[in-house]
């Protein structure tokens, strides 16, 4: 039947987000021959366009404002606002991200529609777009429809498989000079964080360590892992309450729910409310002293040994292959 | 300062998860404030100490809640309300939005503090759409607040940055995991609660037409994720049980 599907690019350090290509994939299968059109904001940047039509929109909507080259909830609530009621699409996508976590509820009551939140597949079955998300932070599955209106949606980073680049695409560039005012909230400053790098909910690896770290230095050798995989460093709620990091690290049913390619488990003894962050990783590693830890009952792969004498023969191992010796 | 909590009652987090047809059972489940919540309602505690005022618990749901919003009240919490919804049949997100929209219609608030996701379903829509029904301006995922006269200043976690925000209040603003260690109810603290004003009301003693805060949403399903095949536990000596899973990961999983 053909639907206009709007979606909404990230932009990270000059560079879209993985999700935003994603986003696009999602937005081309519901598309069902309709129209896919990307919205971005907070950039000059006309290589983005073209990168977007590579990755399947056949619109792009450049949204100009000054405002927006930080985030601003007002501010970008009255620019996005404006593109749907511009393109007036019949489905909005937005990553579930920090962004797309913190606007997404308030675009979806404004409209009064219905949003899902945080879906890791999206399947048209018999004309109906069927979202899958998790509970219970990846306990379990849903599946959930929209009843009637516009379809707001916000898709989970690493879950839906972005489409092949494809540079000969190209297509309709349009700018949207938006109209923004008032902003009630005022960012006075942003700290970046001390840990460099891969974002926990977008990394592809991730180095995570539990109680066996037994203190902050313990983390080292999994930070000189985490290095040489290009991963990002995460932990267990055990290794958060002894303070051992910050709880921005945190993975589990309290914290970050995460589901990267491969996810390497050191000392951690895989608590049921830790497992429902990262059990749906697709490749599990762990390496635990303790032969009875739970964590090897999801485990791929298990070490029993010790993490610190473990994790940096791994890491001279997965040097040594990139050397190709 | 009138400080009100938005508390949802959940499953605890250590609690497995059984489908019966087609949905989660909740036979035998023990249940918890959201652990979002609950760091809503330490820091309203914190703030009314600090600046004086009332902290008021709001929770829609059913008449069991009584329970969590009691644990609230033993915890400091001056006052609780229950906005009982059993009867009401198609519910989502939207809906709890538009029957606390209703309920904060006559309130005077300064702060509206809610937890940032739920543990249940995550979606971390209620407090933006409750706030945008209300035309409040909204903070999520707060780490900090300072309150300062009619000025408050913020931390946001942003996907592990950290943003300082200033906003004007009233305001709305859901918490974040390290925003403080929540408090164990004292015993004295249960025993003044009994006590403390817990008033039930049905949502449909709320000024609200009930065709607009019908579900916009509906779930077809519920499934747990398939299990996981036995994994291999490596032997041998270490160097060589390394060895095997780099050359695994490499060839076998094809991710290094």
């Amino acid at each position: 039947m053909g639907r206009t599907v709007l979606t909404f690019a990230e932009i990270r350090e000059n560079e879209l987000r993985n999700v935003s290509f994603e986003a696009l994939a999602a937005a081309k299968d519901i598309s069902d021959g309709g129209e896919v059109v990307a919205a971005v904001a907070g950039s000059d940047d006309d290589s983005l366009a073209e990168t977007l039509f590579h990755y399947g929109a056949d619109r792009v909507v450049k949204v100009e404002n000054e405002i927006l080259d930080h985030y601003t909830n007002d501010g970008y609530f009255q620019a996005y606002l404006q593109v749907i009621q511009t393109v007036k699409p019949d489905v909005v996508i937005l990553g579930h991200t920090a962004l797309g976590k913190d606007l997404s509820p308030r675009l979806a009551a404004r409209f009064n529609a219905g949003l899902i939140s945080d879906a890791t597949d999206i399947e048209v079955i018999d004309e109906e777009v069927v979202f899958t998300r998790p509970i219970y932070s990846g306990k379990a599955f849903e599946k959930k429809r929209v009843k009637e209106g516009t379809i707001f949606a916000t898709i989970r980073p690493n879950n839906i498989q972005a489409l092949d680049k494809d540079s000969s695409r190209t297509g309709e560039v349009l700018t949207e000079e938006v109209v923004i005012n008032d902003l009630r909230t005022v960012v006075k400053e942003v700290v970046r964080k001390a840990t460099s790098g891969v974002d926990l909910s977008e990394a592809k690896v991730i180095v995570a360590g539990g109680r066996g770290i037994k203190s902050a230095e313990g983390f080292k050798p999994l930070e000189e892992l985490a290095e040489e995989l290009g991963a990002a460093v995460g932990a267990s709620r055990g290794a958060c309450d002894a303070d051992y990091c910050d709880y921005s690290l945190q993975i589990g049913q309290t914290g970050k729910v995460v589901t990267p390619d491969l996810y390497i488990a050191c000392g951690i003894s895989g608590a049921i409310q830790h497992l429902a962050g990262m059990s749906n990783s697709k490749v599990i590693v762990a390496i635990n002293k303790d032969p009875e830890a739970n964590i090897f009952n999801v485990a791929d792969y298990g070490i029993v040994g010790d993490l610190f004498e473990v994790v940096p023969l791994l890491t001279e191992e997965i040097k040594s292959l990139k050397v190709g010796v | 300062m009138d400080i009100y909590v938005l508390l949802k009652r959940t499953f605890d987090t250590e609690e497995k998860i059984v489908i019966n047809e087609g949905k989660v059972s909740d036979e035998g489940v023990d249940f918890i404030i959201n652990p979002y919540d609950e760091f809503a309602v330490e820091e309203a505690i914190l703030l009314r100490d600090k600046h004086g005022g009332e902290v008021t618990v709001v929770s829609v749901g059913s008449e069991e809640t009584e329970k969590e919003l009691r644990t609230a009240l033993a915890m400091g919490a001056d006052k609780a309300v229950l906005i009982n919804c059993e009867d009401l049949e198609a519910q989502d997100q939207h809906t709890t939005a538009s029957i606390l929209a209703a309920f904060f219609q006559d309130k005077d608030y300064d702060l509206i503090l809610g937890g940032n996701v739920s543990n249940d379903n995550s979606t971390g829509q209620v407090g933006p759409r409750l706030a945008e029904q209300l035309g409040l301006p909204y903070v999520t995922m707060i780490t900090n607040i300072e309150v300062d006269g009619n000025t408050a200043t913020l931390k946001r976690d942003v996907e592990g940055d950290t943003e300082v925000i200033e906003a004007t209040l009233p305001l709305l603003v859901t918490a974040q995991q390290g925003l403080n260690e929540p408090r164990y109810p004292s015993l004295p603290g249960i025993m003044k609660a009994k006590r403390k004003p817990l008033e039930e009301i049905d949502y449909d003693d709320l000024d609200i037409d009930e065709d607009e805060i019908e579900a916009k949403t509906e779930t077809i399903t519920t499934f747990l994720p398939p299990e996981k095949g036995a994994g291999k536990i490596l032997d041998g000596e270490l160097e060589v049980q390394v060895k095997e899973l780099v050359s695994n990961l490499h060839q076998e999983a094809k991710i290094l």
